[in-house]
């Protein structure tokens, strides 16, 4: 026709209206093509994952579902069974106390401890939560105290000399402090001790015969609840304590550094098993003999004393990660020391530590399992000795170490989300 | 327009008042003797220039003035206190002596504004609203009170370096101490911080300035020194050292970093 008239002339007279894209680029289509069967060794994959999936929904899925919740054994529970694959829950009801609280915690007393692990997260928000208002941290601060008396019971009085000899320490350290660092911090605890070992004297003999919460020991605390106790406390204990290792271990006086260094290698040296042991049996031999100490305070502090080291390690790392720039922008400004460490140092070197710190805590706590090898009865002392010994659960394996097993996951991966949250809110290089 | 500024900052006053003074100063790292026998006397209102082949111990020389690092031998006197072994004296005079430094050491975890802050806050005591009004009113004069509230990561090299200055002028330092501030910059960046050190050098501030900005030191500094081998070689007033220069060591350095 018109052939000459080509040209490269154009002008579009209508905008072109916005089309979706085709079917089999959007949506779910879009997302299965890439992901499950976008070449052949992909689709093979796909397909078996497929086919293990369904096996083990085939196994686990009746087992839950035709699960048995209501027997008090597990005779009773395969009876009501008759041959169908199902989980004897029944196990979990019926020993649910147990397997909470241990075997000897006096029944009319669940309440404390249950009162003291919802008031724990109260306490720990603020801590965790730093957006959240600073005055909150005055519980924090209390709480230590507040879920030893609930727990343990026995003369407030206690609970009160303990919080007291805490503020007389802090206050004497802050008053010397100005002087000078080491003294006001060795008077300081000096003078909490002083407070302490006098105040338990005058508390000890002035306690009433029957305090308003009854005394629970220490040998009776058990199942999970002995898990958290160890966990918290000991995890708690050891962030302060491997910090301060830390920078121990890098100070230029040579007698701090050198016991931080022996002490750091000594413990990371050890198995933890051999610590407890020695907490159960040996360290007795340490203490004054009429100096009865508490074999939850030996375990705690075996346990604090591991996880602190390993945390020191841990944070050895993120301050040698931190630029010298830093330390000598900090000096150059005429910060001293402690207020460097405090507000420049620290703040990084812990930021960059956070995953190495959340895999140590996130070890004790399942580390805490170990102490039913000195016959404390936690969750998992109480299900391989009273429970499975009983004649009535002889053998329910799978439902009681899935249910501690699910237990200690919520914590530890509780923790991980907490971590990776943490990493996200403080990450300011915007690189 | 040029011409008219040096006119204005050769003017500026040097008072008879010393600021620094190093006498017979020695610094070994090892057995590697960096600093050899400094004898530097600063007065208030100088504008030093400190250049010279690197490894020459110029940065050293200005990190001992605010005890960065540590002389083994002679004395360092700095506002009339003496810089000891004793931590007191030591950070007195930190507090008074402002570092600015190549690689700007702001701190990634602070917005611009608790940079400025901070040392105010902790080392002078100052109420946080007073020392936030400070810091806003040297933020403006580094022209950056817009960023006060972002991070350190988020700001280019110079403004980093501008914050710098602005931080350590919070502190109202007497001596201002620069450590190659330019030398980690891109060209464009260089002249908004050169522009504000010249500010600065006008109000009369006492700055001791490690840099190879020759331009700068041609137009504010009242004395140039040249320092090769740990010893000082050669100093003088900027116009006879560029144009003079008496001794082989300074003649070949000149030609090689104004050569091309």
């Amino acid at each position: 026709m018109a052939a000459k008239k080509s040209s490269v002339a154009f002008v579009r007279k209508e905008p072109l209206p916005a089309m979706p894209p085709p079917a089999r680029d959007r949506g779910a289509a879009k997302w299965i093509r890439e992901n499950l069967l976008s070449n052949i060794s992909n689709s093979v994959l796909t397909v078996l994952s497929i086919i293990a999936i369904y096996y083990l929904c085939a196994f686990v899925l009746p087992w839950i579902w035709n699960g048995v919740w209501t027997t008090s054994s597990l005779a009773e529970c395969r009876e009501v069974l008759q041959g169908v694959t199902g989980g004897c829950f029944s196990v979990l009801t019926e020993r649910w106390n147990q397997l909470i609280f241990g075997f000897a915690y006096p029944s009319e007393f669940y309440w404390r401890p249950a009162l003291a692990f919802v008031l724990l997260f109260f306490a720990a928000a603020p801590v965790l939560f730093f957006d959240l208002p600073r005055k909150l941290l005055i519980f924090t601060g209390l709480y230590p105290f507040l879920a030893f008396w609930l727990i343990w019971g026995g003369p407030i009085g206690y609970p009160l000399i303990g919080l007291l000899g805490c503020a007389v320490g802090y206050f004497v350290h802050s008053v010397l402090v100005a002087r000078n660092f080491a003294l006001g911090l060795i008077v300081g605890f000096a003078a909490a001790i002083a407070t302490w070992s006098l105040g338990s004297n005058l508390v000890g003999a002035l306690a009433p015969e029957q305090p308003l919460l009854g005394a629970v020991e220490s040998r009776k605390m058990g199942g999970f609840m002995l898990n958290m106790i160890l966990g918290t406390v000991a995890v708690s204990l050891a962030l302060p304590i491997g910090i301060a290792l830390a920078l121990g271990r890098q100070s230029r006086l040579p007698i701090v550094k050198w016991v931080c260094v022996v002490f750091i290698e000594f413990i990371r040296g050890v198995p933890l098993i051999t610590l407890l042991f020695v907490a159960n049996v040996v360290l007795a031999y340490f203490f004054p003999p009429e100096a009865n100490i508490d074999i939850l305070i030996r375990v705690i502090i075996m346990l604090t004393i591991f996880s602190a080291a390993y945390i020191a390690e841990v944070i050895r790392g993120g301050l040698a990660a931190l630029p010298r720039g830093q330390y000598e922008a900090a000096d150059s400004l005429g910060l001293d020391y402690a207020q460097a460490m405090q507000m420049i140092v620290l703040p990084q070197a812990l930021k960059i530590s956070i995953p190495g710190i959340v895999n140590v805590a996130v070890g004790l706590f399942k580390d805490t399992t170990l102490v039913s090898i000195i016959s404390m009865f936690d969750l998992v002392g109480m299900i391989r000795g009273p429970i499975l010994a009983s004649t009535e659960w002889n053998g329910v394996y799978w439902e009681l170490l899935g249910f501690a097993a699910v237990l200690f996951f919520i914590v530890c991966y509780g923790i991980s989300q907490y971590s990776q949250w943490l990493e996200r809110r403080l990450a300011t290089d915007h690189r | 327009m040029a011409k008219a500024q040096t006119a204005a900052a050769k003017k500026l006053e040097v008072s008879d008042e010393i600021a620094i003074s190093i006498t017979n100063m020695n610094k070994w790292y090892g057995a590697f003797h960096v600093l050899k026998e400094i004898d530097l006397t600063v007065n208030r209102g100088e504008r030093i220039v400190i250049c010279g082949p690197s490894g020459s111990g110029k940065s050293t020389l200005i990190r001992c003035i605010n005890a960065l690092e540590e002389h083994q031998q002679g004395s360092i006197t700095v506002d009339g206190t003496l810089l000891s072994s004793d931590i007191k004296n030591i950070d007195k005079i930190r507090s008074e002596v402002g570092m600015v430094f190549q690689h700007f050491n702001l701190f990634p975890h602070l917005t611009i504004l608790e940079n400025c802050t901070l040392a105010p806050i902790w080392v002078r005591k100052i109420p946080k609203k007073e020392a936030e009004d400070t810091a806003m009113h040297f933020l403006e004069k580094v022209k950056i009170p817009e960023q006060a509230d972002k991070y350190p990561g988020q700001l280019s090299g110079g403004q980093q370096q501008r914050v710098a200055i602005a931080r350590s002028l919070c502190m109202r330092p007497r001596i201002m101490l620069f450590d190659e501030p330019t030398s980690a910059l891109d060209p464009e960046m260089i002249k908004e911080v050169l522009d504000t050190m010249i500010s600065l050098a006008e109000e009369g501030m006492t700055m001791l300035c490690v840099t190879h900005e020759m331009g700068f030191a041609r137009q504010v500094a009242n004395r140039v020194i040249f320092m090769d081998a740990g010893q000082i070689v050669e100093q003088n007033e900027p116009e006879a050292f560029f144009n003079n220069p008496q001794s082989d060591r300074t003649k070949l350095f000149l030609s090689q970093i104004l050569g091309h």
